[in-house]
């Protein structure tokens, strides 16, 4: 009875295709009021005044707050991510008092009897502003005489990282390849927008939230609001997907809290898609300058990262921190001499950023993995074989690299040699070489992608290090009902990831009882009184080794039990199927027996307690370290600039696998959303500040008619940092898959004197890159 | 986002529709709702009534009327690109519907809704303005006529007047010789198009006699590439074909957006105008 390796469909999938489910804009409260907020049509502006009296006379209308009337009690937004000693870390109003900083920020809020009248009496208050200079870009905002953001200065923070002599590196290098890249802002758009309701008995706040973060949450919002933590509940219901935009203390969140204390009476709070785009934190925004040193065969000498990080106008709960994620990752999977990384984070009047899939590490891996063709390029060398000479062969792990990590374990080469067989790759390259010689005005381009990265967040001793504000461990409890079931609460927090499923492929294994006997129960701190919650690829890793290692004390427990039942030695026990069984007899008792005999507690051994449950909280010892090689195949229009993707190959090592089906999800969406990075999505916010891109026909999503065929296929290399062998799969598509289209892109078009294309690489760009090229 | 308050009426008939048009400056028609509503939830339009014309039995189905193919105007575009007598009649018009938006806004949008609303990145408008279809409208000052190339005033403005409501859209069928072709450029399958070139071209003795050439977001209203049409005449298959397509873009005053700069916007209008006359023209 092996389910770990099991390609089960998801337990969650008829509830939620049946519309059986539990958004929190569903819920309902008796008295239920609804929640409005005006948002700040101006990037950076003074209120001078705020008038919400006829916006109090509507119809419906409860209460309407400005920022001034709530500014003694409504606290400051966290920042969980102290990255440096000089870190400045702005007060950060829920709702605004004296200054906006961003379009989309909170400046008043209405609650009214429903959400029509809520929304119409926004239009009845009135607002001041007195316009301040926006400040839009990263590199004009650090020189002394730009606007400033907060009077403290445009600076967040500055972090320099080296290892090994760089001077030494560069001096005399063969070739030396210097870039520039842009990491656009990105919008995650969950298919859920967020929710919130909170409702009060008078002494407790229990609190509903889209959220990925229900723990996290629940702790932060008692230092930030002063409600105390055990008087507060925080439930993540059925949460439709955040790719890290729901890891987040959020004004509204903060702010319905507050109205709910102050009304006492239950309040909700709903988004709009444009609502949305504009106040959901987004991801990326990085300006990066990549300098390489290699040696004239290739093997790279040194790497220097230096990049601004736009840190928006404010730090969220991990804003500082995203780009440190990928402060160890740029030097990828490859050896070299010298390693310098230097960041700062700067302040825009835009939306902050936080954490998007990645988080750090994508924007590390497309600068490496883009400089890794450009050094081919210039060297005249496949990209692949490039990159073979300077990885980090299978022999030679665990390895300690320039940046100081160590990857535990890992082969590039037969992750590499699977998907060039699978893929085609010589076919292709005679192919390309066909169409360059007749001139076809549709081109091919290969694109390549070996990547890894840093993820099943995290060693608490290594965040402490790293001077973020929690540990990274996780927990779960795992018990065995009376009449054999078994009930396993974890602290991680799916929001579409499956660990229902998952998880009961591991209590089934290690108990020995059907997948169909395990039920887990998940989201909501009165229940899940201990998580670290979901993101940064960690669930199976640090969440999932603990519901095994829970099992395995339960299943220890039901030893001593059997022992004593069977009047043998524990040792004497062998366990098979669910049942302990005397060594050499025919003489059994089932788990589910011992469950009904941990219950009734007739007979137990000395000193024994009636149950049959236990916990367990897994900090792992290292990171894990996915990585895989993607490459795909575009043809680019070079008359119009369409790039279509014609195929597209991923051969990813997670590791140890649970459930196949889910990592194969996992890997479409992410390859889809690391693709939506490279081709369509960018948050565009013009020069006053305003955002363009407010609606989905602006902010375009790739849609499976946009989308080849991926063929996914896997090589299993076990992580040795936990007990399941398991690496985490829930980021790596999206990183891997960003790089190797843009790789595609670039080799298609480099015969026509074109090197780069800015992302999203839209229709237009590529066109005029190849204008750029023909000039 | 949610719409400010309105009222809204369902008239039984197509009369009653068009007094309350007529009384209120500020009553709007609504059909099939796929550009009306996001308006509305934007709170970039604010009328103070909805007149829903969407079951009236004037406007409804699709009719061979001998020299031309009738569509009513509350015929879904699911059901135009469905159609028989379209396929038999109109094909660049069944080509060009199936390229609309995706198969959930197709089963609502509505063929006149579409038109109405006079978005010249819609497809819908450059194809009737090749087609030289004529619109039909009803007040209760009795029908009006309007060719396509009368009806499309401006950006969202077509030359409807106050209390007029559009019954639906006669196209006229073209015989034999025509060919025809819809070149939908556009960033992701269900985005708007950048560009989009609607071609009908009839070849006699392997020359073009005729060319129709209308473009999809190239200006405030759908346009014909009128110089290019001239430029083809004549012409066979070759490479004189695509030097006649750099005209298309002539006389145009393409929009700048995310999606595209006006240099960019005429440079496709001509690679594309190629393709579509090519195809259009039963090229291999």
């Amino acid at each position: 009875m092996t389910e770990v390796g099991k390609a089960r469909r998801r337990k969650e999938d008829a509830r939620l295709l049946t519309g059986r489910t539990r958004w929190t804009d569903n819920l309902q409260q008796p008295g239920m009021l609804h929640v409005a907020f005006l948002r700040s049509p101006m990037a950076h502006a003074r209120i001078t005044g705020v008038d919400v009296s006829a916006a109090r006379e509507l119809p419906g209308v409860v209460a309407v707050f400005a920022g001034q009337d709530v500014a003694g009690e409504q606290g400051s937004l966290p920042c969980a991510w102290p990255v440096s000693d000089d870190i400045v870390i702005p007060e950060h109003p829920p709702m605004a008092v004296t200054e906006v900083r961003y379009t989309g920020e909170i400046v008043a809020c209405v609650v009214a009897t429903d959400r029509f009248k809520a929304a119409d009496a926004l239009e009845a208050i009135e607002v001041d502003y007195e316009p301040l200079p926006p400040v839009i870009d990263l590199e004009t905002a650090l020189s002394p005489d730009s606007p400033k953001v907060h009077e403290t200065g445009n600076q967040a923070f500055s972090v320099k990282i080296t290892s090994g002599d760089l001077d030494a590196a560069f001096r005399d290098a063969p070739v030396v390849i210097d870039r520039t890249y842009v990491q656009q802002r990105l919008i995650g758009a969950a298919m859920e927008p967020r929710a919130v309701l909170v409702s009060t008995d008078g002494d407790t706040f229990t609190m509903w939230t889209s959220t990925q973060i229900p723990h996290v949450l629940r702790v932060m919002l008692a230092m930030v609001t002063g409600v105390p933590e055990h008087q507060l509940r925080v439930i993540a219901p059925d949460v439709g997907g955040g790719f890290g935009t729901k890891l987040q203390v959020t004004a509204e969140e903060v702010l319905c809290l507050l109205l709910c204390r102050k009304l006492g009476k239950p309040v909700k709070w709903a988004e709009s898609r444009t609502e949305g785009n504009l106040a959901v934190h987004q991801g990326r925004g990085q300006l990066q300058h990549i300098r390489l040193a290699a040696d004239s065969d290739g093997r790279i000498r040194g790497l220097q990262v230096d990049l601004l990080a736009d840190m928006g106008a404010y730090l969220m709960l991990v804003t500082p921190g995203v780009p440190m994620l990928g402060a160890t990752m740029f030097n990828g999977i490859y050896k070299m001499d010298a390693y310098e990384f230097a960041c700062k984070g700067v302040f825009t009047t835009k939306m902050p950023t936080d954490a998007y899939r990645g988080a750090g590490r994508p924007e590390a891996t497309f600068a490496i993995e883009r400089i890794m063709d450009e050094l081919a390029a210039e060297l005249r060398l496949d990209p692949i074989e490039v990159r073979r000479r300077n990885w980090i062969k299978h022999e030679e792990f665990p390895y300690t690299t320039i940046a100081g990590l160590t990857y535990d374990s890992g082969n590039y080469e037969a992750a590499t040699d699977k998907a060039l067989q699978l893929f085609g790759y010589d076919k292709l390259r005679a192919e390309q070489a066909d169409r360059r010689d007749r001139g076809d005005p549709v081109q091919l381009g290969i694109g390549v992608s070996t990547f890894t990265e840093m993820c099943g967040l995290a060693p608490s001793r290594m965040l402490g290090e790293a001077n973020y504000g929690a540990g990274g461990w996780e927990h779960a409890s795992v018990r065995m009902l009376p009449t054999g079931k078994v009930e396993v609460v974890t602290g991680t927090s799916p929001h579409g990831q499956g660990h229902v499923t998952s998880w009961s492929q591991i209590a089934a294994d290690a108990l020995g009882v059907p997948f169909e006997d395990v039920t887990v129960v998940h989201g909501d701190t009165a229940i899940s009184h201990k998580g670290m919650d979901t993101y940064g690829s960690r669930s199976l890793v640090v969440g999932g080794v603990a519901v095994l290692q829970a099992c395995e004390k339960v299943r220890e427990k039901a030893r001593k039990l059997a022992a004593h039942l069977l009047e043998c030695s524990p040792d004497d026990l062998d366990f098979a199927d669910g049942a302990f069984k005397v060594k050499g007899t025919d003489s059994q008792t089932t788990i589910q027996e011992l469950a009904l005999a941990a219950f009734a507690a007739h007979n137990l051994p000395e000193g024994a307690e009636a149950r049959l449950d236990s916990d367990a909280t897994f900090d792992p010892v290292n990171y894990s370290f996915p990585h895989g090689t993607h490459l795909t195949a575009v043809e680019v229009d070079t008359e119009t600039g369409h790039v279509k993707i014609r195929s597209y190959v991923a051969v990813d090592d997670v590791g140890k696998v649970v459930n196949p089906l889910i990592v194969e999800g996992q890997v479409h969406g992410g390859i889809a959303q690391g693709i939506g990075q490279a081709l369509y999505e960018e948050a565009v916010y013009d020069a006053e500040g305003n955002l363009l891109t407010a609606t989905l026909a602006d902010y375009l999503l790739p849609s499976a008619a946009d989308l080849p065929d991926f063929v996914t296929d896997r090589t299993e290399t076990p992580a040795t940092s936990n007990p399941l062998g398991a690496k985490g799969v829930g980021e790596a598509g999206t990183i891997a898959s960003t790089p190797a289209v843009v790789n595609a892109i670039v080799d298609a078009l480099r015969p026509h004197g074109v090197r780069d294309v800015p992302m999203p690489c839209t229709p237009e760009r590529v066109w005029r890159a190849l204008e750029g090229g023909r000039a | 986002m949610i719409p400010a308050s309105f009222d809204y009426v369902r008239p039984g008939s197509l009369a009653e529709a068009c007094q309350e048009l007529a009384a209120d400056e500020d009553a709007k028609v609504i059909a099939g709702g796929q550009s009306l509503l996001p308006l509305l939830r934007l709170r970039l339009a604010y009328p103070t009534k909805l007149v829903d014309v969407a079951r009236l039995p004037e406007l409804a189905g699709v009719h061979d009327r001998g020299d031309h193919v009738f569509i009513g105007a509350m015929t879904t575009h699911d059901e135009v690109m469905r159609s028989g007598v379209v396929a038999a009649g109109a094909p660049l018009l069944a080509l060009a519907t199936a390229m609309v938006a995706d198969p959930a806004v197709r089963h609502r949008g509505t063929f006149g809704g579409s038109l109405a609303h006079a978005d010249p990145a819609g497809d819908l408008p450059a194809v009737v303005l090749a087609l030289e279809g004529v619109l039909v409208a009803r007040s209760a000052q009795g029908e009006r006529e309007i060719p396509a190339a009368d009806f499309f005033v401006d950006y969202l403005e077509s030359s409807l007047r106050q209390g007029e409501v559009l019954v639906g859209v006669k196209i006229p069928k073209l015989g034999d010789g025509w060919g025809f072709h819809y070149e939908k450029f556009h960033r992701t399958a269900q985005a708007w198009a950048i560009v989009g070139v609607a071609a009908a071209v009839r070849r006699s003795n392997g020359s073009i006699q005729e060319a129709r050439i209308g473009l999809t977001n190239m200006g405030t209203t759908p346009v014909r590439a009128r110089a290019a049409e001239t430029a083809l005449e004549g012409l066979e298959l070759g490479d004189g074909l695509r030097q006649a397509c750099e005209e298309a873009a002539a006389d145009t005053s393409p929009p700048a957006d995310l999606h595209a700069q006006p240099d960019y916007r005429r440079h496709l209008a001509r690679v594309l105008t190629h393709r579509a006359v090519r195809t259009a023209a039963g090229a291999p």
